[in-house]
């Protein structure tokens, strides 16, 4: 919460909101849940198997020779242009697109402070995937063997050569046209499959530190980016320069800007400034999880006096972070939990999970199997127990919320009381039935945006158990229409205000439908309300 | 919380995907980059080449010999450091490029290396390469060359000592 309470203290978290407001507007179109701008990895992930299928095809078709390239990519383009054509162009325009959500990719996380303390792996192992990913992309372009694959190799290797790596200047390899053979195509082959391989094998080591990644983004979502990236390939279909003449100078050429804007830039600064560049952002990219930043949260502690080693916080925890270990207390129990504090993201959603954490435990102090110091489940049952002491009226209402989402204390009132968890996911759905028990006429549960959360699972984990899909849940004999459910971030306060009142209403036409049946409050309430 | 799909979130979505597609269009190819000015002729003076040791090899006489392990008696030493190579072309009379180029390696023992892009204007141009590969003295090495260049021509200017110096190629 340090970090973040003022979205506009920094350019950083002024960006942030900007975004923040970009992505609520895409909301109204896509929903939450398909939106773009919450799956830009996951897109990622997905336009790299288009590239794979569609390269296979092309290279399926392609002739690995100096003569041969060009006119394999051409027939392929002009005489197969209803398949091949389409698949050479949905081979470039994907390319394209995974630059495009790998940079966005990058962005969000950088503004969401996605890079530092439990995170810090991820970030580090993302940065080699933008040279990869390059690496990969540029190389394709060579293979046409066409004006532009000189232009691009002549300048990659006039880059290269600003360090005196070789014998001889690369360069020297591209003076005339028969400096180039058939083996020279054999080794881009090599490189333009091998590339990928390690970007892909750098994709899969870059998730490693998270569970239940997302590499697949919602179906609506995949499908209406791969018509679109059909339709544009349809109406600009990839074409060809001319072909390659190494005793010419390409005087004019149409790069792929998404990729080779390098070559451009060098050409505009030097190969040393353009080394200067790429290799002072890269160390920067690298470097941030070093730069000062908040302190990591206080993490998860396990109580085994009060854990039975059920796994549920195993289970729920978004970053691998709790593990089970064989029991060494003496109780006669199989396992018990273990929090690893490097991963550990300090966002209660553990405790969330653990069936420990119910308020309706007799005793005067509720401790639970695993929780946070930060904010003990005790001491949350306890601020409930005083919110609905305190509340008047009819239509009381509790609002859970969420530190990192819309700030539920500013709808506290006599009639309604706001509780803000570390996240929602922290929330356990016993302490819903506990509040509706101890008088309150409904819970209302809020935090980040659904697909947003910063957590990545608290909200989905929240919606499973509450519609009783995924354990704890909450239990069947509390009405689900005293229950409601409604994800705002930060900037969405003024939504979250009316959907707290429209939820007072329907609770109000509730009450009068219901009157006279009484709830039986629970025991350690009883002087309550 | 997720809206129902509807139509008017339809049209929404398609009309959100058209400045992706328009995005990922243009940027594919445009706008064009001008790499060589219409006008305009690329030389590329390029060579690796080993300059002349800084120090004759001479002889050892038998008592250095006999102070040296039996395996690396060689009769004669011979230094490995390379004189620095330096190389001027002039076009039309007026110098177009000079450089010192000091051998690479460690021990200063490896081929020197040039390579240098020059863009001149298109037409007939009178070029004068010249090359000295020790440390003192005149240019060993001297070339010219009268020659026709076309507007996005690549003149490659290399040098083989074994092909008699200077080789111009187009």
């Amino acid at each position: 919460m340090a970090t973040t309470s003022n979205p506009s203290r920094t350019p950083r978290l002024a960006l942030l909101h900007a975004l923040q407001a970009v992505e609520a507007a895409f909301d109204r179109a896509f929903g939450p849940g398909g939106n773009p701008w919450r799956h830009l990895g996951a897109l990622s992930f997905f336009l790299f198997w288009v590239i794979a299928v569609t390269g296979i095809y092309v290279y399926a078709l392609f002739d690995t020779s100096v003569t041969g390239a060009y006119r394999s990519v051409e027939h392929l383009a002009r005489e197969q242009w209803y398949l091949g054509g389409v698949m050479r162009s949905l081979h470039r325009y994907a390319s394209d697109a995974f630059v495009v959500t790998m940079l966005l990719h990058l962005l969000k996380e950088y503004l969401g402070g996605h890079y530092y303390n439990f995170r810090w792996f991820s970030w580090l192992t993302g940065v080699p995937l933008l040279w990869l990913a390059y690496a990969s992309g540029i190389g394709g372009y060579w293979l046409v063997w066409d004006q532009l694959a000189q232009f691009s190799i002549i300048a990659t290797a006039e880059w290269l050569d600003f360090f005196p790596l070789f014998g001889e200047p690369l360069m020297r390899n591209f003076l005339a046209p028969r400096s180039v053979d058939d083996r020279f195509f054999s080794l881009l082959i090599f490189l333009h499959i091998g590339i990928p391989l390690l970007l892909l094998l750098g994709m899969w080591i870059h998730i490693q530190r998270i569970s239940r990644p997302v590499t697949i983004p919602p179906r609506v979502l995949g499908w209406g980016t791969l018509i679109t990236l059909i339709a544009v390939s349809v109406a600009r279909p990839a074409v060809s320069h001319e072909p390659a003449d190494l005793s010419l100078v390409p005087a004019v050429v149409q790069p792929d800007w998404y990729y080779m804007f390098v070559h451009p830039l060098m050409y505009r600064l030097s190969p040393g400034q353009l080394w200067a560049f790429a290799g002072g952002s890269t160390l920067l990219i690298a470097a941030l999880p070093l730069l000062p930043h908040p302190k990591p949260q206080p993490v998860a502690r396990v109580s085994l006096a009060n854990c039975n080693g059920c796994g549920r916080c195993f289970a729920d925890c978004p970053y691998a972070a709790v593990i089970l270990q064989p029991r060494n207390d003496g109780r006669p129990l199989a396992r018990q939990a273990t929090v690893l504090p490097d991963l550990c993201a300090g966002c209660g959603i553990c405790a969330g999970a653990c069936p420990s954490s119910t308020p309706f435990r007799s005793g005067e102090r509720l401790v639970t199997g695993i929780d946070m110091p930060r904010q003990p489940i005790g001491l949350v049952r306890a601020e409930l127990e005083r919110a609905l002491s305190r509340m008047q009226g009819t239509g009381r209402i509790v609002v859970f919320g969420c530190d990192e989402a819309a700030d539920v204390k500013a709808l506290a009132g006599t009639d309604t009381a706001a509780i803000s968890l570390i996240c929602a996911g922290m929330l356990p759905p016993s302490f819903v039935e506990y509040a509706v028990r101890g008088g309150a006429a409904g819970v209302l549960i809020t935090g980040c945006r659904d697909g947003d959360c910063l957590y990545r699972l608290g909200n989905r984990w929240v919606e499973d158990r509450i519609r009783g899909e995924r354990q704890p849940h909450l239990r069947i004999n509390v009405p689900r229409e005293r229950v409601r459910i409604a994800w705002a971030d930060r900037q969405d306060l003024a939504g979250l205000k009316r959907e707290l009142e429209a939820f007072r209403t329907s609770l109000a036409a509730l009450s009068e439908a219901t009157a006279g049946q009484a709830r039986p409050r629970p025991k350690r309430m009883g002087g309550h309300g | 919380m997720t809206a129902a799909v509807s139509p008017v979130r339809f049209v929404a979505q398609l009309f959100l995907y058209v400045p992706l597609m328009v995005l990922i269009g243009y940027f594919s190819t445009l706008p064009v980059f001008v790499h060589l000015p219409q006008g305009q002729a690329l030389i590329r003076l390029t060579f690796s080449v080993a300059g002349q040791r800084l120090q004759e090899c001479r002889e050892r006489s038998p008592e250095e010999l006999a102070k040296l392990a039996p395996n690396m008696r060689a009769a004669m030493d011979c230094p490995r450091e390379r004189a620095p190579v330096t190389v001027e072309l002039e076009m039309d009379g007026k110098p177009l490029y000079h450089v010192v180029v000091p051998p690479k390696g460690l021990k200063n023992d490896l081929p020197s290396t040039v390579y240098r892009r020059l863009a001149v204007l298109e037409g007939s141009h009178h070029f004068v390469a010249r090359l000295r590969d020790r440390a003192a003295g005149e240019f060993n090495y001297v070339q010219e060359k009268t020659l026709e260049l076309r507007s996005g021509d690549s003149l490659v200017i290399d040098f083989n000592p074994a092909q008699g110096g200077f080789i111009f190629r187009r």
